[in-house]
């Protein structure tokens, strides 16, 4: 399914991770899942929140530059090549994949995975199409998305 | 060693009755030929006749460099387009350049002053002149070269660029004489630390330097490192190029050649003339120039006048050290900039936003500029590659318009601190 990421700019200098997880706490938001894209001279975090829209209107306020992405998330049994299954269908549709990360929760069998691909409605529907069981996610009360 | 004795020791007298013939031919040129200064001097109500000596110079109206972009890009020329056998240019804070033209007298004239500044550094037809200053639309190495070649010495044109090339050719050809900005001097000497290289494998006698500020700490430095005399060498393309006033061997002040260039200290604020001895604007007249007059350029840089005599013989005026500037102009590694420049470009680009700063430091003695960029939503994106891909075209479009490669550091929203007043542009971390 489709979900609202939320990327924020990072300087490079110390600190700066730490003041945007500080505007999150104030907030009581609850990161989901989040990555750390970096280079010599900038980082940019991408996160999945429970509360897209509010958290970024707050980094907004605490002047951050915030963009909200819509991505691609997706179950993937928790097994050996069971994220490889996934992407082969996507691969076969000549779907591009911009960047991925992965998460495991522990109360499941299954991970979680976002996908940022250059046709996000058509990798959808493959997934959706060929495995509606791995990847039709439901509204799981550990959830997010 | 004189290059031209008889001007460079004219007596006042002599020297006050020359400037005052060639100011009121000057005038009648401009008048005749030059649109733009006869609005402005029939707006005054002067006529040519009025300005009979140089005691009269003060009657006629200043010009600025602001004049010079509004007449882009002949609308100063004193000759028609026919006469004008070269055009040089320097950097312009909107992305036009300010334009000077010359005609075959004029570069002999340059070719004369450039003269004098290398035989007063001790060069003659003897030396082994490398010129390490750019070549190109920037005046700094053609100016050495034409000096250079009129005193009969052996050119290196190697323009500037590839220290560790630059220091074999100085090597191998045996060159005396070292003609480039003082912090790439500097950056030699560095360079040739690491090469394993002493002064003493090299047969560098002398350098000119100039096109940027230094301290007489960073003449010692350079004289100490590379075992040679450095001398200050002023000019200004508005005015002609390198070799409006040089420094002779004494070190005490450069030497203007005021049978070509008549110096004025002014202050910046009234525009009153201030005494020989006070610091003020330096405001330079060309008495002799054809192709583009500048009558009473506002130069923007403070120094001092002294008309006493100098050890050398020299009765030439001198003027000392370039203090400062009147303006926010930052000079790196010899190439004028203007934070308007930079703000050009990033509102030009139209995805950034007007919230910039230059740093400017020196590192292994050679001048970086860093300009930070907040990011603004429009321009932020989730992906790496399209921010490092602006990062980019913000470079890309800053080095063509200021003709030196800027870092660029991309910041959050509202790092740059806000000023009530006028921002801070500009954090010069330079100890010159």
């Amino acid at each position: 399914m489709i979900i609202k990421q939320i990327s924020v700019f990072l300087e490079n200098r110390p600190g700066t991770l730490a003041e945007v997880l500080g505007v999150l706490g104030e907030h009581d938001i609850n990161l989901r899942a989040m990555a750390v894209a970096d280079t010599a001279d900038f980082g940019i975090l991408r996160l999945v929140v429970n509360e897209p829209d509010k958290v970024e209107r707050v980094l907004k306020g605490a002047n951050f530059a915030v963009k909200t992405t819509p991505v691609l998330a997706m179950k993937v049994t928790d097994h050996p090549g069971g994220l490889l299954a996934e992407i082969k269908k996507l691969t076969a549709s000549g779907i591009n994949i911009e960047y991925v990360y992965a998460f495991a929760t522990a109360t499941s069998d299954e991970a979680r995975v976002v996908l940022k691909v250059d046709d996000l409605n058509k990798a959808e529907q493959v997934l959706r199409s060929e495995a509606p069981a791995a990847s039709d996610v439901g509204d799981g009360p550990n959830f997010y998305w | 060693m004189f290059w031209n004795k008889p001007m460079e020791t004219m007596g006042r007298g002599e020297m006050t009755n020359l400037q005052s013939l060639r100011l009121h031919d000057t005038v009648e040129r401009i008048y005749r030929q030059v649109p733009y200064y006869r609005n402005k001097l029939q707006a005054l109500g002067l006529l040519p006749e009025d300005i009979a000596g140089i005691e009269d110079v003060g009657k006629l109206p200043f010009i600025t460099k602001q004049e010079m972009r509004d007449n882009y890009p002949y609308g100063l020329f004193a000759v028609p387009l026919t006469e004008i056998v070269r055009v040089h240019a320097s950097s312009g804070t909107t992305g036009k350049p300010t334009v000077v033209g010359y005609t075959k007298r004029d570069i002999g004239i340059w070719s004369e002053v450039m003269a004098r500044a290398l035989t007063y550094a001790g060069a003659s037809k003897h030396s082994c002149i490398q010129v390490a200053y750019g070549y190109g639309l920037f005046t700094g190495g053609l100016g050495v070269h034409y000096g250079a070649e009129m005193i009969g010495a052996s050119v290196i044109p190697v323009s500037s660029g590839n220290t560790a090339r630059q220091i074999m050719l100085m090597k191998d050809f045996g060159t005396t004489v070292l003609a480039c900005t003082p912090s790439y001097a500097l950056y030699i000497a560095e360079t040739m630390r690491e090469m394993g290289l002493e002064p003493g494998d090299l047969t560098l006698k002398a350098g000119i330097f100039g096109a940027e500020p230094w301290s007489e700490r960073m003449r010692q430095e350079i004289e100490d490192r590379l075992a040679i005399k450095a001398l200050d060498i002023y000019g200004l393309s508005e005015i002609i190029g390198p070799g409006v006033a040089n420094e002779c061997a004494c070190q005490d002040g450069l030497h203007i050649s005021e049978d070509h260039f008549f110096p004025e200290i002014i202050n910046p604020l009234t525009g009153e003339a201030l005494p020989d001895g006070e610091k003020g604007e330096l405001v330079l007249t060309t008495i002799t120039k054809e192709g583009m007059p500048m009558v009473r350029y506002r130069t923007r840089d403070l120094t001092v006048l002294n008309r006493s005599i100098c050890d050398c013989g020299r009765t030439l005026a001198r003027m000392g050290k370039v203090l400062g500037r009147t303006d926010d102009m930052l000079i790196i590694r010899g190439v004028n900039v203007f934070p308007s420049q930079v703000e050009s470009v990033l509102l030009g680009l139209g995805e950034t936003s007007p919230h910039y700063q230059l740093i400017v430091d020196r590192e292994d003695n050679l001048d970086t500029l860093t300009v930070l960029v907040e990011v603004t939503e429009e321009m932020f994106s989730d992906e790496v590659r399209r921010l490092e891909k602006l990062e980019y075209k913000i470079k890309e479009a800053l080095a063509s318009v200021l003709q030196v490669t800027a870092k660029v550091r991309l910041v959050g929203p509202k790092y740059i601190e806000r000023s009530e007043g006028k921002a801070k542009r500009v954090i010069d971390n330079r100890k010159i």
